[in-house]
């Protein structure tokens, strides 16, 4: 005999329930959690240093790097910054998940820390689709990279609360056009919160901090 | 490369759903899929051959219903769906827009052949 079954259940339900288990996690630490999507080479790691720069006086913060292969060069540049680092392989995978997420947790020591930053594996099409339990995400876009972004990735920047355009120190060099970019995240996401910064001469970065700063202080007043 | 995770949650779920209705084997997975979910479709059944081997789902006939984006302009309040390219509402040029279908990415439905003995107990 043959029958029909309904399952109404979304494809990534499982991943989701053990992103809610992080997301549990970090809040029992009142632990602000940020997802770092980018592309390669936008300067994720660039902007993290700047951020730890900034913020250092006043947040203590960690970071989990999330790197495709075996290698610790961004994770040693934040430990030399001073920052607790905990590195995950993915192991040639193109995105983190909740699971190894959920791995990397223990590693990092919550208690001390009030803001966790996940550098996420550059790509801007598979992470879009797994949730780690991160109380935001931000995507890191670059001048280099083109205008067109947006248009060509436009499920990345759905689910994104703030937008960082970074080198913007080359736009007098390069053809892109900010007010077509920003047109396109518009479209996808109204409320994103815009950044032009160069980590290479300081400009955005405080900006970029006083946000994050004030994101941070709402969320531990409401924990 | 994200495809093989998709396609191995889509085979949890289908089999959890084929086992309590007590499926000797799952024949059809029903998915719904928005056009904003980036998933390719030709990948998803290349994984699922291999994943669902020896399971209650092997052989079982994966079906993709896509859904068109569309948004809601909320200026002009005129419904438009996502063509070519990320636009602007056509009727008033306003960037003021809301997402109202496709971003689904759900198994919708399974369709079983059961077992023709009592379940067993659970």
């Amino acid at each position: 005999m043959t029958s029909t079954v309904t399952v109404v259940e979304h494809i990534m339900s499982a991943n989701d329930r053990l992103a809610a288990q992080n997301r549990a996690e970090l809040e029992t630490s009142r632990v602000l959690g940020v997802n770092v999507l980018a592309s390669p080479g936008a300067g994720k790691t660039s902007v993290i240093l700047r951020t730890i720069e900034v913020l250092q006086e006043s947040l203590q913060l960690g970071v989990i790097e999330g790197d495709t292969a075996a290698v610790t060069i961004d994770t040693d540049k934040i430990m030399s910054a001073g920052m607790p680092a905990v590195q995950i392989n993915t192991g040639g995978q193109c995105h983190l998940d909740a699971v190894m997420m959920g791995n990397a947790l223990p590693q990092m020591p919550l208690a001390d820390i009030d803001l966790l930053i996940v550098e996420n594996v550059g790509n801007l099409i598979c992470p879009a689709s797994f949730t780690l339990g991160t109380h935001f995400n931000i995507v890191i876009a670059s001048v280099p990279e083109g205008d067109d972004k947006p248009y060509k990735y436009p499920n990345i920047y759905r689910s994104i609360d703030a937008l960082i355009l970074n080198k913007t120190d080359l736009l007098p060099y390069i053809d892109f056009n900010t007010e077509y970019f920003r047109r396109g995240i518009e479209i996808l996401n109204p409320d994103v919160h815009f950044f032009p910064m160069s980590c290479k001469t300081g400009e955005g970065v405080p900006e970029w901090a006083d946000w994050l700063r004030e994101r941070v202080a709402i969320f531990q007043k409401n924990a | 490369m994200h495809e093989l995770a998709i396609t191995e949650s889509v085979l949890d779920i289908a089999a959890r759903h084929g086992r309590q209705a007590n499926a000797q084997r799952v024949t059809d997975i029903h998915l719904v899929i928005g056009q904003l979910s980036s998933i390719v479709d030709d990948s998803v059944q290349f994984y699922w051959d291999i994943v669902s081997r020896d399971t209650i789902c092997e052989g079982a006939t994966l079906h993709f219903e896509r859904i068109p984006a569309q948004f809601l302009c909320l200026d002009c309040h005129h419904t438009y769906e996502f063509q070519q390219e990320l636009s602007a509402c056509p009727n008033c040029d306003s960037i003021r827009v809301k997402v109202t279908a496709g971003e689904e990415f759900q198994l919708q439905s399974i369709e079983i052949e059961e077992n023709d003995a009592a379940p067993a107990d659970p």
